[in-house]
């Protein structure tokens, strides 16, 4: 029993964190919404890209770094942290793994990112801009060249997202057939929410972080705001809420990587747990911001949206929540 | 990462079930009452006997030398088999650690076989009526006796858990009038019987003489009974709080078997408006679990817990109320009636106040972890 990253985990999210903390400031965050300077986000990715981080869950053999979801989850919330745009889970823990070839090859070096909706919706995060597009056909996992799919831009909370609505199903046999084995979608399907789940108590962990940096020099009454209970005490339940879902994700890393009967409970805990603490980070940081946590100017809202956004995503809390209650024997009434 | 046991942890593990599953009372009265708490003494025993009683101590005290990961499967066995309260574990799980940490090898090998066979039964001497979350306000004094050696012991403490039914005190009484509050205190370790100390039972919530009131006028106890130096008492009584918030007080296997006891009675009484709650239930016990698998490796690996203790407590202690108002809930009408759901709410409540309220974790929290202005 050992409850801790590995050596390999630790020195990937550092390299990664230490770009990332170079690369992405809230400039590029915004440089990723409508009319903003796109080739700074492209320009990160590159970077990003230069550290291997793409290939993480990609075998040795074919280029990858070979490394597993322990080393996947910690990646991704670094991600998280940063903002940085861009279809992260979906491109490195869902996509990337699948891949062969050309397609592989340009992913490896950032230079194409990958869209995917595995679940029931129709709508496709990051489908305005990713050039290639994984669906889930009848038939399985499938790729697309995102030009030639019925995709219509969406106006969405996080402009950031470059949200698609898929207005008419690809024809069938259309695209590439990446796999049909219903274990290697669900695989898929899990790794999509255990990014996802990263990125969450990532961006939950930069609220915090922003909020705490805030109300320790806002002044009012005459005293820093983070002095009094009632700040402190919506920050402390904040973080209880955070240093708990954390665990979580990493157990349930942890029990995919090897290959446990219990992965597929253990990824909807972690996805509720993130989810519920991002919601409640998001609504603590903007209310003991005040009114400037209100505004567009300020940087909180990138987060905060990114963070609402990816709440209802790859399965919303009602989804995850009723699969463990199908998991837990209490489904029925 | 690696959340798999090894051969001796499941060989640990078996042997602890077997022995469990063949010997845990059923149908034990309440240890909160009087007529209880007897019952409770006999299955203390026969724990000691077996040494299941205190697993992480030396053997030579009536432990196994068991390492903190076979501790946890322990007390995940215990639970699993529905093994009741402890009511030795103001003793085992607070003062032991200090014990060990500031004790002279005679206090220890005086103290700690007694209580590992439930021979002595401590209770903690924190609170006063002046003196609850703000700990440091204690007025009870010690006054020097240089003529016999020791110390003369005058105040009140209250809400004394188990006070009544126990043999002896481990409390936090002021040595010195003149240095501030957090200073000129000591720890002193007192026995009940001594000429000048009364106890007073009174009732619980969910109990009948499980607090009491402990009064002590001018008695006397002699050097060997202080704990760690003269005026050095905050900082030994803060070792035990932290052990009192952290880890040894609740451990996951409380939770976790209450989490599958809400899940068996959602069975017998679905009601799908009440689903999501169970499921979150369960969670919140599997999210404490597995932070406690975190932090026991940070401690094995030589990290000692901080301040951290008190995201611990907040979280185990506002998990158990929710879960048991979801129980209550699922319950309908009969969770009037008396039962284990019921008693059980009524000692979650008691959750989020002792060891320090939420309202000071919170504070504890936000200024020594979030970094936030102290007022």
């Amino acid at each position: 029993m050992r409850f801790a990253l590995d050596e390999t985990a630790i020195a990937l999210r550092d390299a990664a964190a230490g770009l990332l903390a170079a690369e992405t400031s809230p400039a590029v965050i915004r440089a990723g919404w409508p009319g903003g300077a796109q080739e700074l986000v492209t320009a990160a990715w590159l970077k990003l890209a230069g550290l291997g981080v793409m290939g993480t869950l990609v075998p040795e053999d074919r280029a990858g770094l070979g490394l597993d979801e322990n080393s996947l989850v910690p990646l991704l919330e670094e991600l998280g942290r940063s903002g940085l745009p861009g279809p992260a889970a979906e491109t490195i823990a869902v996509a990337a793994p699948l891949l062969e070839g050309g397609h592989l090859a340009a992913v490896l070096a950032g230079e194409t990112m990958v869209a995917a909706q595995l679940g029931d919706g129709d709508l496709v995060p990051y489908g305005t801009s990713a050039a290639l597009v994984m669906l889930r056909a009848p038939d399985g996992l499938r790729l697309y060249e995102r030009v030639d799919l019925a995709l219509e831009p969406c106006v969405t909370i996080d402009g950031s997202r470059g949200l698609a609505r898929l207005t008419s199903p690809p024809a069938g046999g259309a695209g590439t057939l990446l796999s049909s084995d219903p274990a290697a979608v669900e695989t898929a399907w899990r790794r999509g929410v255990l990014a996802t789940s990263a990125l969450l108590n990532g961006l939950s962990l930069q609220m915090l972080e922003l909020t705490v940096g805030y109300v320790k020099q806002r002044e009012q009454f005459g005293a820093p705001i983070g002095s009094f209970q009632a700040i402190k005490h919506a920050l402390a339940n904040a973080l209880v809420a955070v240093e708990f879902a954390r665990p979580l994700v990493l157990a349930a890393a942890w029990h995919q990587a090897a290959g446990s009967a219990e992965a597929g409970l253990n990824a909807s805990a972690a996805k509720v747990a993130a989810s519920d603490a991002a919601r409640l980070v998001a609504r603590t940081a903007i209310q003991c911001h005040g009114a400037i946590g209100y505004t567009t100017e300020y940087d909180l809202h990138l987060y905060a949206k990114r963070a609402w956004a990816l709440i209802p995503s790859w399965g919303s809390q009602g989804w995850h929540r009723a699969r463990l209650a199908a998991f837990l024997g209490v489904s029925g009434d | 990462m690696d959340l798999t046991w090894s051969e001796r942890e499941e060989a640990f593990r078996a042997e602890a079930r077997g022995w469990l599953e063949a010997n845990v009372p059923r149908d034990l009265a309440s240890g909160n009452t009087r007529a209880g708490f007897a019952a409770h003494l006999d299955w203390e025993r026969t724990l000691h006997d077996a040494r299941w009683a205190v697993v992480s101590w030396p053997e030579r005290y009536g432990g196994r030398d068991a390492t903190l990961w076979e501790w946890l499967i322990f007390e995940e066995e215990y639970y699993r088999a529905g093994g009741p309260p402890r009511v030795t574990q103001n003793g085992i799980f607070l003062l032991a650690p200090t014990l060990f940490e500031f004790g002279t090898p005679r206090q220890q090998d005086l103290y700690l076989p007694r209580m590992a066979a439930a021979e002595d039964l401590w209770c903690q001497g924190w609170s006063e009526p002046g003196a609850g979350s703000d700990l440091a306000a204690v007025r009870s004094s010690a006054v020097r006796d240089t003529e016999r050696g020791g110390w003369l012991l005058s105040g009140q403490k209250t809400w004394t858990t188990r006070g009544a039914f126990c043999t002896h005190l481990f409390g936090l009484f002021r040595t010195d009038q003149a240095a501030g509050r957090h200073h000129g205190l000591t720890y002193f370790l007192v026995p009940l019987n001594i000429p000048g100390v009364t106890v007073r039972g009174f009732a619980r919530l969910d109990g009948d003489e499980e607090f009491a009131e402990v009064f002590l006028e001018h008695a006397f106890v002699p050097d060997a009974n202080v704990l760690g130096g003269i005026n050095q008492g905050w900082q030994v009584a803060m070792s035990t709080t932290g052990s009192e918030r952290g880890l040894t007080l609740r451990s996951p296997g409380r939770f976790l078997r209450s989490a599958d006891r809400l899940l068996e009675l959602y069975r017998s009484r679905p009601s799908a408006a009440l689903r999501d709650r169970v499921v979150q239930a369960w969670i919140d016990a599997q999210a404490y679990q597995v932070h406690t698998l975190q932090q026991i490796t940070g401690i094995t690996e030589g990290r000692r817990a901080g301040p951290e203790s008190s995201l611990n407590k907040l979280f185990w202690s506002e998990l158990d109320v929710r879960l048991h108002e979801t129980a209550l809930a699922l319950l309908g009408s009969d969770s009037e009636l008396d039962g284990p759901w019921t008693r059980g709410f009524l000692f979650s409540l008691a959750g989020p106040i002792y060891a320090g309220t939420n309202e000071v974790q919170r504070n504890v929290v936000a200024e020594r972890v979030l970094g936030l202005p102290r007022r």
